[in-house]
């Protein structure tokens, strides 16, 4: 019983700005108010090509609208605060790394060999340590797409070592 | 109606879109959005009848297949099967699943054929209606979809309204359509055609799902044993049949409403069906009518879904925006006119739908088995693969390795929203009808001079803007109401 106690005062006690309320509050206001400044950096029309509204108008509205709603949410959580979020697992960070890794591979190396190194590292970390499953998910059903991709929709992937000595 | 069906190559594409729509019905997380979503490069090689033959049987399966998982592991396969989880999971927990699964095939297959009829009827009648509409008609009716999908949507309808508006916001990258100015392309050439519909779509359902499923691998799930699909017996249908027909008029007219249609009709249709009901205490525990109610509802709402999709180019839900664009990317534009001048088209998708509806009651049937043993790929190996698959059919459209990364960026941010209960179907819609929104808004102001209170002088712009607020008042009333 004062176990759950303390941890509720725990909660309440914990600084505004840690909380998922203004988290979310203050990425969403801090990204649009971003935008918005930029939106005043676009180029006009002169009013004989003007269709209507200046091309920056129609975004700073709904950029205007996306902030105040967003307040709005922010100032109702006073009153019904959110539940609180259970914390990420480690394989949800390491799906992430995975995506980073993507990314780079494709990059710099090769698309397919991308494909391939993210599906062994996310099959492996989401508890996958048979062979013949991790070759299957990172080589052999990606060269299936990517040979299905290829004849069928006549797709020519980007260049990289590995896709290289596929075409030449 | 049929008759543009009877070819070989069309009803092996219903016959294979049937079959992917149920194992992606069937696989929790995947659905028939996100299906169809990966599914539209492929159809690049088909020509636009079969296109939208295989998005549509997609459609009908898909939401009939997440009935089956709702029963035998109580996880609902799409949304719109979470109702049917009440009451499927617990009959089937008392040995008697295929009954329960029995009721929900045939309950779907009536839900979805009833639809068909109302869309074989009314979207011709809507799309008469649309020849009076003018730009700011098409504006209002535009904001009013806006308006309802945040308002009966699932979640918090401020959280729909902000996930609406940042739909429309990213229809804004790129060249401006209408004096072509750059807006937020930041120097970046590829920003300047603006941001494709697949990569967010993909994004958004895929790929946030695969990082859902990455902090859920601990979860186990139980599945019910089951024999053989029953069909209802005499006294099942004596109790349901009512239930049926009141639910497939609910989902059709829910579907019809520009909003998340399916998981919003099983819903009401569920709770519909209790109020009716004379052993209203049956329900949650395994009530044959809850399963009924559920399940007509969501297969009734796909299609009054396709009603204003194709009468007015306005989705009715999340994976007829997946249907609209693949009727754009095949250069067909939805509105009055396809009626006028494309009726074999047309009726080709009613007859598709129809077909769709029978086949998977046949699959349904003697299959349904067969593909719950699709839950057991485990996630570890699913998941990468739909990860290949995704990553191909994005980078297909335009051959451009920056559509992936924008698919993986809202990948990520789809995570985010979905944890602080933002739901990502207004992001879809809001795309869809973001260039629609503007373009009306303008050329609207153009035509009144700049004047915004001449929206008032017009009738029918008049209505949907009353529609509007009264859809934006309406979750007011509906929490005062629920406090009382």
């Amino acid at each position: 019983m004062n176990n759950v106690r303390n941890k509720k005062r725990a909660n309440k006690s914990l600084p505004f700005f840690f909380k998922d309320e203004f988290k979310v509050f203050f990425i969403i206001v801090l990204v649009s108010t971003i935008l918005l400044i930029s939106t005043f950096s676009f180029d006009t029309v002169p009013p004989i090509l003007n269709r209507g509204i200046q091309p920056a108008t129609f975004p700073k509205g709904l950029l205007v609208l996306i902030i105040l709603l967003t307040s709005l949410i922010y100032y109702l959580s006073f009153k019904k605060p959110w539940k609180k979020e259970k914390k990420l697992p480690k394989t949800f960070f390491l799906t992430i790394i995975s995506f980073v890794l993507f990314i780079l591979i494709s990059k710099t190396l090769d698309f397919f060999l991308a494909i391939s190194v993210l599906s062994i590292f996310v099959s492996y970390n989401w508890g996958e340590k048979r062979i013949f499953y991790l070759l299957l998910v990172g080589i052999i059903f990606p060269l299936v797409v990517f040979i299905f991709f290829e004849m069928i929709l006549g797709l020519r992937f980007p260049p990289g070592i590995i896709t290289n000595l596929y075409y030449y | 109606m049929l008759v543009p069906l009877f070819s070989s190559k069309l009803l092996l594409v219903l016959l294979f879109g049937t079959l992917f729509g149920l194992i992606l019905g069937v696989l929790p997380g995947l659905g028939p959005t996100t299906g169809g979503a990966l599914i539209l490069p492929f159809t690049m090689t088909l020509d636009p009848l079969s296109a939208i033959v295989l998005l549509t049987s997609i459609y009908c399966a898909g939401t009939y297949g997440g009935a089956i998982t709702a029963v035998l592991i109580n996880t609902p396969g799409t949304p719109a099967a979470a109702a049917t989880c009440l009451d499927g999971y617990p009959l089937a927990q008392k040995g008697e699943a295929g009954r329960a699964l029995g009721m929900a095939t045939v309950s779907s297959t009536v839900g979805g054929i009833f639809s068909v009829i109302i869309l074989v009827f009314f979207a011709p009648l809507l799309a008469k209606l649309a020849y009076e509409f003018g730009q700011p008609e098409y504006f209002a009716l535009a904001i009013f979809g806006l308006t309802m999908l945040a308002s009966i949507g699932e979640g918090s309808p401020i959280k729909n309204l902000i996930a609406g508006a940042f739909g429309i916001l990213i229809s804004t990258i790129g060249k401006d359509f209408m004096t072509s100015i750059d807006r937020f392309t930041y120097g970046i050439n590829e920003l300047s055609v603006g941001i494709g519909f697949i990569p967010v779509v993909v994004g958004l359902f895929a790929i946030s799902e695969m990082l859902t499923q990455s902090t859920l691998l601990n979860q186990v799930f139980k599945r019910v044993a089951l024999k053989a699909v029953k069909l209802p017996s005499k006294d099942d249908y004596k109790k349901t049949w009512k239930t049926i027909l009141r639910s497939s008029g609910i989902g059709s007219f829910i579907g019809v409403l520009p909003a998340e249609g399916g998981t919003v009709a099983s819903l009401i249709g569920y709770s519909e069906a209790k109020r009716f009901s004379k052993e209203p205490e049956e329900f949650g525990k395994g009530s044959i009518e809850g399963i009924a109610g559920a399940e007509a509802a969501n297969n009734a709402a796909t299609g009054g879904a396709m009603v204003p999709t194709l009468a007015l180019g306005i989705p009715g839900s999340a994976t007829t925006a997946v249907i609209l664009t693949g009727l754009i990317i095949h250069g067909v534009r939805p509105g009055p006119d396809l009626f006028r001048e494309q009726p074999d088209f047309l009726y080709g998708i009613f007859g598709a739908m129809l077909i769709a509806n029978i086949l998977f009651f046949i699959f349904g049937f003697f299959g349904a088995k067969v593909f719950a043993r699709i839950t057991l790929v485990p996630n570890k190996i699913l998941w990468p693969m739909i990860f290949a698959v995704s990553v191909c059919g994005t980078y297909s459209l335009s051959q451009s390795i920056i559509d992936v990364w924008i698919m993986l960026f809202f990948g990520v941010l789809g995570f985010f929203m979905r944890r602080y209960g933002f739901s990502v179907v207004p992001v879809i819609i809001g795309l869809i009808l973001g260039e629609l929104v503007e373009g009306t808004l303008r050329q609207s102001l153009v035509i009144f001079d700049g004047n915004w209170l001449m929206f008032l002088t017009r009738p029918i712009a008049l209505t949907f803007f009353i529609l509007s607020l009264i859809a934006l008042a309406f979750p007011l009333l509906r929490s005062k109401k629920i406090k009382k």
